[in-house]
C-alpha cells in the first residue's frame, strides 16, 4: 500500500525527521491561506499523487509570488497529471502540498528496503542524491552505500555513523545519524516495505530536512496498523482492482484482450505466459485465491468484463484447496447474472473435476472446454483473435446499475 | 530416502482443531502420513481425528517424539507459532498461511540463527514425498512415487508442473513448495542441495516466478556443485513492471527482476530452461533422455 507524500511527511514529523514546513491544499484559496501561515518568500507546489516522475511531468512548481500559488494550484487540481508512472491516462490531481521552498546546498539519497538476499532490512544511502537511485546503482554502483540491521539490536548509530562518513557527511554527522534512526524506526514500527527520503538535502543554513519522501506498507500488516490503513487513498489505484479487492480477488488489469480467471498466482502468471507463448495478450492477472466460492467466481467474470478489450476469457483452474465442481458453478452462476458476450474457454484440472465438468456439461452454456494449459492457451488466443470489438459501460458507473446487466 | 520428510517422520499439525487444518491431516493421513497429534493451546487433553491435542508444541513432541510441524495457523500469528515450533525443537516445519508480515518473517530468520529448524514457508503448498509423507494443502492424487525432484515458489504451478509429469509417468521424489513471499524459511539453494544429496532423486525440476534472484543464484549453485541436470521454468515473461502478482515477492523491480532475465542466466549457466509453462513435463522427458539418466527409464514412475 502506497501514501502520498504529504503523509508521509507527516509521519517523518511525527517521528522527528525534519522536513520543510508545509501543509496539504485541496483548493487554489487554500494553497494561498497556506503560503501565508507558513511564511516565506518562495514556495513550492507539489501535485499529490501517487505515482513518480512529477517533476518532469510538471507536477511540482516554484513559485516567487505568493500572488500565483492560487493558479498554479487551481491550475493542477481536478487536472490529470500524465508522468513516466501513470500512462497515457494520466492520475487525477486532488490535491497539493505547499511547502517554504529550501535553499538546497547537497542533495542525498536515503532508503530503507528488505532485502531479500539478506532477508533483512538494508539501509541505502547516496552521495547522488535527487536522481534516479537505479540509475546510479547501475552506473556508479561505487556510489551506493549499504548497511543491514540485524533484527535482534536494531540499527545502530556506529552503521548510521559509517554511511554519513560513505557519502562526505562528516560535518553534519549527529543530525544525519538521528535522521536515519528515526526513518528506521518508522519503518520497522508501521511495516513499511520501501521507504526513500529522495532527496534527504544540506540546506545553505546547514539544516538536513527530508525534502521527499516515499513509503510502500505491507498490505499483510494493516491488520495490526490502523493507522496507516486509514491513510489509503483508493482514488489512487484502478477501480477494477479496488473491487476486486473487496471480493477478496486479485486483480491487475493488463493490456491485452485474453481475460484470465485462474487460481494461484503462480499459474495466474503461468496461464498469461502460456496465452503470450501463443502470440496472446493477456488483458489481466486474476487470482481468485483459494477456497473460491461460486459467488466469488461470478464475481471475477464480472470484473474481467468490465474491461472493455476483452474478447475471450480464459478459466484456468487447478483445484487442489478448490473445488472444481464449485468454480463450475460459479461459471454457470454468473451466465445466468449477467450476459456474458465473449467465449469462455474452460480448463478444469484436480479435486472433484469430474463433477465440475458435468455441471459444465449439463448448463448447455456455450463453452470451449480445453484438456490442459496449452490447449486452454491456443484456444483462448484463437478465439480472441476472431472475435469483434465489445462496446462496455464506462467502468466508473454506477455499481447498482451494472449489477443489472446493464452492459450494452 | 527423499528429502525433508519421508515414511519414518512424525508429523504434528498446529492449529490442529481448526477447520482447514482437521480437513489437511486427515487427508495427510489418508496418504499414508504419520501423524501423531496436534497442538490447539486450551484444547490440550483432548483428542481429536482420533489422535491426542496438545496445549504446546514443547508436550507435543515429548510425548510423541515429533520432528515435523505442518503449521496451520493464520498469517497474523504464524511467528508465535513458528518461534514455539523452533523453541520445541521442531526439524521441520512447514508454515502454509498466505499474508504472513514480511518483518516477521525477518525477525523469525533471526531467531533462527544458531538453531535447528527447517521452516518450509509462509505462502506454501507444503511437501510431500509420494506415498509417504504430505505435510500440506496439495491434491495428493496428482502425485506419483518416482525420481523427479520438484521445488517451487508457487502451489498451483507445482501442482501444473507435477500433472504433466504424472500424465508422462514420470514420478516425484519429493515436492516442496517454498512459498511465495520475499522472505522465506528455505531458499531454492537449499532444496536443490537437498536434492542433490538425495539418492532417490535423479533430476530437479525448479520453478520460479519474477522477483529477486533466487533462481539465478540457485542455478549458479547448481552449475557448480550439482551433478544431477536440472530443469528451470521462471513465470511472469508477461508480467509488467513494478507490480505485485498475486505473491507478495512477485514484484519486477529492475532489469534481472524478469522472467526473461533469469531464464537466459540460467540458460547461460548450463540448465534447461522451460518457456511455455504447458512443455515443463516433456522438458523433463527430453532432459532425462539426453542425461541418460537410468536404463530404460529408471526415473520413471515406480507405483
Amino acid at each position: 500500500m502506497n501514501i502520498h507524500e504529504y503523509q508521509a511527511k507527516e509521519l517523518l514529523k511525527a517521528y522527528g525527521v525534519p522536513v520543510p514546513p508545509g501543509e496539504v491544499a485541496y483548493s487554489g484559496k487554500a494553497a494561498r491561506r497556506v503560503a501565508e501561515d507558513i511564511g516565506g518568500n518562495r514556495w513550492v507546489v507539489k501535485a499529490q499523487v501517487h505515482a513518480g516522475g512529477r517533476g518532469k511531468a510538471g507536477g511540482v512548481r516554484l513559485v516567487n509570488s505568493i500572488d500565483e500559488i492560487r493558479n498554479i494550484a487551481d491550475g493542477m487540481i481536478g487536472h490529470r497529471l500524465v508522468t513516466a508512472q501513470t500512462g497515457t491516462e494520466g492520475q487525477l490531481i486532488q490535491r497539493v502540498l505547499i511547502e517554504r521552498a529550501t535553499k538546497i546546498e547537497r542533495e542525498i539519497y536515503l532508503g530503507l528496503v528488505i532485502d531479500r538476499v539478506s532477508q533483512r532490512i538494508v539501509v541505502i544511502a547516496s552521495g547522488e542524491g535527487g536522481v534516479d537511485i537505479e540509475q546510479v546503482a547501475e552506473e556508479h554502483p561505487e556510489k551506493i552505500h549499504k548497511e543491514i540491521v540485524d533484527p535482534a539490536t536494531g540499527l545502530l548509530d556506529f552503521q548510521c555513523r559509517k554511511l554519513a562518513m560513505a557519502i562526505g557527511l562528516q560535518h553534519r554527522m549527529s543530525p544525519f545519524v538521528k535522521i536515519v534512526n528515526r526513518f528506521y524506526r518508522l519503518f520497522r514500527d508501521k511495516d513499511a516495505l520501501q521507504g526513500e527520503i529522495n532527496p534527504l538535502v544540506v540546506t545553505e543554513e546547514g539544516d538536513v530536512i527530508a525534502l521527499d519522501c516515499k513509503l510502500t506498507f505491507d498490505d499483510n500488516s494493516l491488520f495490526r496498523q490502523g493507522e496507516v490503513a486509514e491513510l489509503r487513498d483508493f482514488d489512487e489505484e484502478d477501480p477494477k482492482e479496488v473491487e476486486a479487492t473487496g471480493h477478496d480477488l486479485n486483480y491487475i488489469a493488463l493490456d491485452g484482450d485474453v481475460g484470465c480467471i485462474v487460481n494461484g498466482a503462480g499459474l495466474a502468471m503461468g496461464t498469461m505466459d502460456a496465452i503470450a507463448h501463443h502470440g496472446g495478450r493477456p488483458a489481466n492477472f486474476l487470482d481468485v485465491g483459494g477456497g473460491a466460492s461460486p459467488e466469488k467466481i461470478a464475481n471475477a467474470f464480472r470484473i474481467v468484463l468490465k474491461d472493455p478489450n476483452v474478447k475471450a476469457i480464459l478459466v484456468n483452474i487447478f483445484a487442489g484447496i478448490n473445488r472444481c465442481d464449485w468454480i463450475a458453478t460459479g461459471v454457470v452462476q454468473a451466465s445466468h447474472d449477467q450476459e456474458i458476450d465473449v467465449p469462455v474457454i474452460v480448463r478444469l484440472a484436480g479435486t472433484n473435476v469430474e463433477e465440475g465438468r458435468q455441471i459444465l456439461d449439463e448448463s448447455q452454456m456455450a463453452l470451449i472446454q480445453a484438456d490442459d494449459l496449452d490447449d486452454a492457451a491456443r484456444k483462448a488466443v484463437e478465439a480472441a483473435g476472431t472475435a469483434p470489438v465489445r462496446v462496455v459501460d464506462d467502468p466508473t458507473a454506477d455499481p447498482a446499475t451494472e449489477q443489472e446487466g446493464a452492459r450494452t | 530416502m527423499s528429502v525433508f520428510v519421508d515414511r519414518t517422520s512424525k508429523v504434528i499439525i498446529q492449529g490442529f482443531t481448526g477447520q482447514h487444518a482437521t480437513f489437511h491431516a486427515q487427508e495427510a493421513m489418508d496418504h499414508g502420513t504419520q501423524v501423531v497429534g496436534g497442538v490447539t493451546p486450551g484444547k490440550g487433553g483432548g483428542t481429536h481425528l482420533g489422535l491426542p491435542v496438545f496445549n504446546s508444541v514443547a508436550e507435543a513432541v515429548r510425548e510423541t517424539g515429533a520432528s515435523v510441524s505442518g503449521v496451520f495457523v493464520p498469517p497474523q500469528v504464524a511467528v508465535d507459532s513458528l518461534l514455539e515450533a523452533i523453541e520445541a525443537g521442531i526439524e521441520i516445519a512447514v508454515i502454509i498461511a498466505d499474508g504472513v508480515p514480511v518483518q516477521d518473517m525477518v525477525r523469525t530468520k533471526r531467531y533462527l540463527t544458531g538453531r535447528n529448524t527447517t521452516i518450509i514457508g509462509p505462502n506454501s503448498p507444503g511437501i510431500i514425498t509420494p506415498g509417504e509423507c504430505k505435510v500440506g494443502i496439495m491434491p495428493s492424487h496428482i502425485y506419483s512415487k518416482g525420481r523427479v525432484g520438484v521445488v517451487s515458489r508457487s502451489g498451483t504451478l507445482n501442482y501444473e508442473a507435477v500433472s504433466q509429469m504424472t500424465a508422462r509417468g514420470l514420478g516425484q521424489s519429493s515436492c516442496v513448495g517454498i512459498g511465495g513471499d520475499p522472505v522465506n524459511g528455505t531458499d531454492f539453494k537449499t532444496v536443490l542441495e537437498a536434492f542433490e544429496n538425495d539418492d532417490e532423486t535423479d533430476i530437479v525440476v525448479m520453478i520460479g516466478e519474477i522477483g529477486g534472484q533466487q533462481e539465478v543464484e540457485a542455478a549458479a549453485w547448481a552449475a557448480q556443485y550439482m551433478a544431477k541436470p536440472l530443469v528451470c521454468f521462471v513465470a511472469g515473461v508477461s508480467a509488467p513492471r513494478g507490480r505485485r502478482m498475486g505473491h507478495a515477492g512477485a514484484v519486477i523491480s529492475g532489469d534481472s527482476d524478469t522472467a526473461q532475465a533469469k531464464l537466459d542466466a540460467i540458460e547461460a549457466l548450463g540448465h534447461h530452461t522451460v518457456r511455455n509453462p504447458a512443455e515443463i513435463g516433456s522438458t523433463v522427458e527430453r532432459a532425462i533422455s539426453e542425461s541418460g539418466i537410468g536404463l530404460a527409464g529408471a526415473a520413471r514412475s515406480g507405483a
